[in-house]
């Protein structure tokens, strides 16, 4: 007998574009298309995508596999075929055994009923019969830390008593395999915690497990494999880390051109042309782990007779997203040494930054060049970096959120005796 | 390609965990074409979760009301009363039995039926967000939408016991017949539901085309009136072709089958009338299914 718990062969899903946008056609058009005949049939070819094509896969009993991929990869789309809430257009999907899926969190919540009948409306919807909620409800009810207000309607919940609620349920449901979207991102740091421990327990309990996320960390904590979409196709499966850092290296990266940018200050004496980020291997990022290693560089032009390069000021200010300055790198700080042969109307300055000491998060790079006492050139936003959650401690934890600050710092811990305590007076 | 989704192997799986290297069931989710297979076992496979969401729509119907379940009592009886004025008292329409308690009884069904026919016809395109994000039988929404009036339905149903000794009205043995028509009001309710329900998630037209529907259907069916009048019509053959191309509307059988059940009276026994209200209700709701189904795979593209 075999060990297969998903096996999938060359699906594909059409999506028409006209019918995603309008939503929904009138009575009126449809009897407007019969009197015009079928000539819309290559128009509405033209107008879709396929938004999953030849993705052929096969995922073991108790794997743990997780999908990555950019946003419009087609990620979500492979959760819903596989959990019957869309039919594919082409190609097969079998499954073997029930399946359970977890594409939101609270998914039929009603304001309006308590607590408790949530619980029962909810499991039911995931497909939990009556006996198996009932047998853990007293677990989801501890999970979720809201006992005192089970008969409390849940509209007057906060957002986090919902939310863990919900999580709850879902976390008790049972099925032999689990597909999850991205459940995990909302939520406090606390609370994702929680979940990323439950999730594990799934794991570990030898159920097959196949989820979606954009958090490199918990991909590379949870997942046996992983499996990389890209635009509707698989690009990679295999290792997780294999598949995780070809994910950051991904060909989506480019080197940002300046040169079109009209908004900026500065006398234009000298001007930054083109922003890239890179791994040491030279390889173009557009996202990278905490605690990587991490190349920025800049390409610069000017028409200044008698320019040093290495006295040329450049300041680059990382902003976090919400814009407040977060670090500052710059060649004020610490001076490149001259190179020979280097012309001085053209030439990059490159900086390099051994380990990023960032939280997750999306950063923008303001830019400012100056030599002497002149603003040469000044962009803001010049380019956006995206950091990724990694394992920067080497523990499999780091700071998830920005409730732990913005920065991330190095450090160790030793047990030690007691010292003595100062005399109280 | 039309092959149905499931394919259940020999051994049937064993619920227990340890047991785990038995052979699972296999099934195969591929595209599908043309009409579908109705499924009712997966649809049983289902009850709870309709029960569930019966239970929700009853028990969040009336909540952050004054009046609450009194609503239920409320619109058929106003609407009696209004009736009685207007068309037993000023316009002296002949009925069988005190004319309130002819509306009434035929305001029961025909509520529960306006009821299901408007929450029916917008379950689905209210449930999109369970559509959107989890599987289960679709053919559940509606079910669910139309079945939770069943208690509006026995609220009304207990007014009208009450009030018939009031009018001195008293049932007769052919209430035995009721659940009969009782079941035919649902199968109509249902197979409209399903129609409407499937067509509006492709064409909001239906939103809008609803109310008038009711009321037409309300006006094309005897609540105000009693079928009796058609008799008017009479020169043979036309009044029979008339009569019986009249109860093709479903809700003419169930109305007065309500009628002949509670009051009973010697020659309005409804026999031929019923027969083809039956009849178009089986059809519809086959039709309505089947419909259904074959626009379900859509369902969570569109809505």
């Amino acid at each position: 007998m075999s060990d297969v718990a998903i096996q999938v062969e060359k699906l594909g899903k059409l999506y028409r574009l006209e019918a995603r946008r309008v939503g929904y056609k009138t009575f009126r058009e449809t009897v407007t298309q019969w009197f015009h005949g079928s000539g819309s049939e290559p128009q509405s070819e033209r107008e879709s995508f396929w938004a999953l094509k030849d993705v052929s896969l096969e995922i073991k009993r108790g794997e743990v596999v997780g999908i990555i991929g950019r946003n419009g990869a087609g990620k979500s789309t492979l959760l819903k075929v596989l959990s019957r809430i869309t039919e594919p257009t082409e190609g097969f999907a079998d499954i073997h055994g029930r399946v359970g899926s977890l594409l939101e969190v609270g998914t039929g919540f009603h304001p309006e009923l308590t607590g408790r009948e949530n619980i029962f409306l909810n499991g039911a919807i995931l497909g939990m019969r009556r006996a198996e909620i009932e047998a853990r409800f007293d677990e989801i009810v501890a999970f979720s830390e809201v006992e005192k207000f089970l008969h409390t309607p849940v509209k007057h919940y906060s957002s986090g008593m919902y939310l863990r609620l919900a999580f709850a349920v879902a976390a008790h449901l049972e099925p032999e395999i689990l597909l999850v979207d991205e459940v995990l991102a909302v939520g406090d740091a606390q609370f994702q915690n929680k979940c990323l421990g439950k999730m594990s327990e799934v794991a570990e309990g030898g159920r097959t497990v196949l989820f979606v996320s954009h958090d490199m960390t918990s991909i590379l904590q949870l997942s046996t494999r992983a499996l990389l979409l890209e635009t509707g196709r698989v690009k990679l499966i295999g290792p997780t880390d294999q598949v995780v850092s070809a994910y950051l290296t991904q060909t989506g990266a480019r080197s940002h051109n300046l040169g079109q940018r009209r908004d900026r200050q500065g006398d234009g004496s000298a001007r930054m042309v083109a922003i890239a980020f890179a791994n040491p291997a030279g390889q173009l990022l557009q996202n990278v782990p905490s605690g990587a290693p991490l190349i920025v560089r800049v390409n610069i032009q000017t028409t200044l007779a008698k320019l040093q390069p290495e006295e040329i000021w450049l300041d680059m200010t990382f902003r976090d997203s919400l814009g407040h300055p977060v670090t500052c790198v710059s060649t004020r700080f610490s001076p490149p040494a001259p190179r020979e042969g280097l012309s001085n109307k053209s030439f990059a300055l490159v900086c390099s930054i051994p380990r990023l000491l960032l939280v997750e998060d999306t950063y923008a790079l303001d830019l400012w060049l100056g030599y002497r006492s002149g603003h040469c050139d000044v962009v803001q936003r010049a380019a956006d970096i995206q950091v990724t959650s990694g394992d920067f401690f080497g523990t499999g934890r780091a700071p998830r959120s920005r409730r732990h600050g913005a920065a991330l710092t190095p450090h160790s811990w030793t047990l030690a005796e007691p010292t003595a305590e100062p005399a109280s007076a | 390609m039309t092959d149905p989704h499931m394919k259940t192997p020999a051994r049937a799986p064993l619920p227990d965990r340890a047991a785990r290297d038995v052979v699972l069931p296999i099934l195969r989710i591929q595209p599908s074409k043309g009409w579908a297979p109705l499924k009712l076992d997966e649809l049983w496979e289902y009850r709870e979760l309709l029960y569930f969401l019966t239970w929700r729509d009853i028990k969040v119907r009336y909540k952050q009301t004054v009046l609450g379940v009194a609503w239920a009592v409320l619109q058929p009886v106003m609407t009696m009363a209004v009736f009685s004025l207007i068309f037993g008292v000023l316009g002296r329409i002949p009925s069988n039995g005190p004319y309130p308690v002819s509306c009434f009884a035929a305001l029961v069904p025909w509520t529960f039926f306006a009821y299901g026919l408007s929450q029916g016809s917008n379950s689905l395109v209210g449930s999109q967000s369970l559509i959107k994000k989890v599987y289960f039988p679709r053919l559940i929404i509606p079910i669910s939408s139309v079945m939770s009036g069943l208690v509006d339905l026995l609220i009304a149903f207990a007014v009208l016991l009450a009030m018939m000794p009031c009018f001195r009205v008293w049932p007769t043995v052919n209430i035995v017949w009721l659940p009969l028509f009782l079941l035919l009001a649902l199968t109509t309710s249902l197979g409209v539901g399903l129609w409407l329900s499937a067509l509006n998630v492709e064409y909001r037209d239906v939103r809008y085309a609803v109310p008038f529907l009711t009321q037409f259907w309300m006006f094309a069916t005897p609540i105000a009136y009693s079928s009796n009048l058609l008799n008017k019509l009479d020169p043979y053959p036309f009044g029979t072709v008339a009569k019986t191309l009249y109860s093709l509307n479903p809700m003419v059988g169930v109305v007065e089958g309500f009628r002949w059940a509670l009051m009973g009276g010697a020659n309005t026994r409804p026999g031929l009338m019923i027969g083809a209200s039956a009849l178009s209700a089986v059809l519809v709701l086959v039709s309505g299914a089947f419909y259904f189904r074959r626009m379900e795979r859509n369902f969570a593209d569109v809505v």
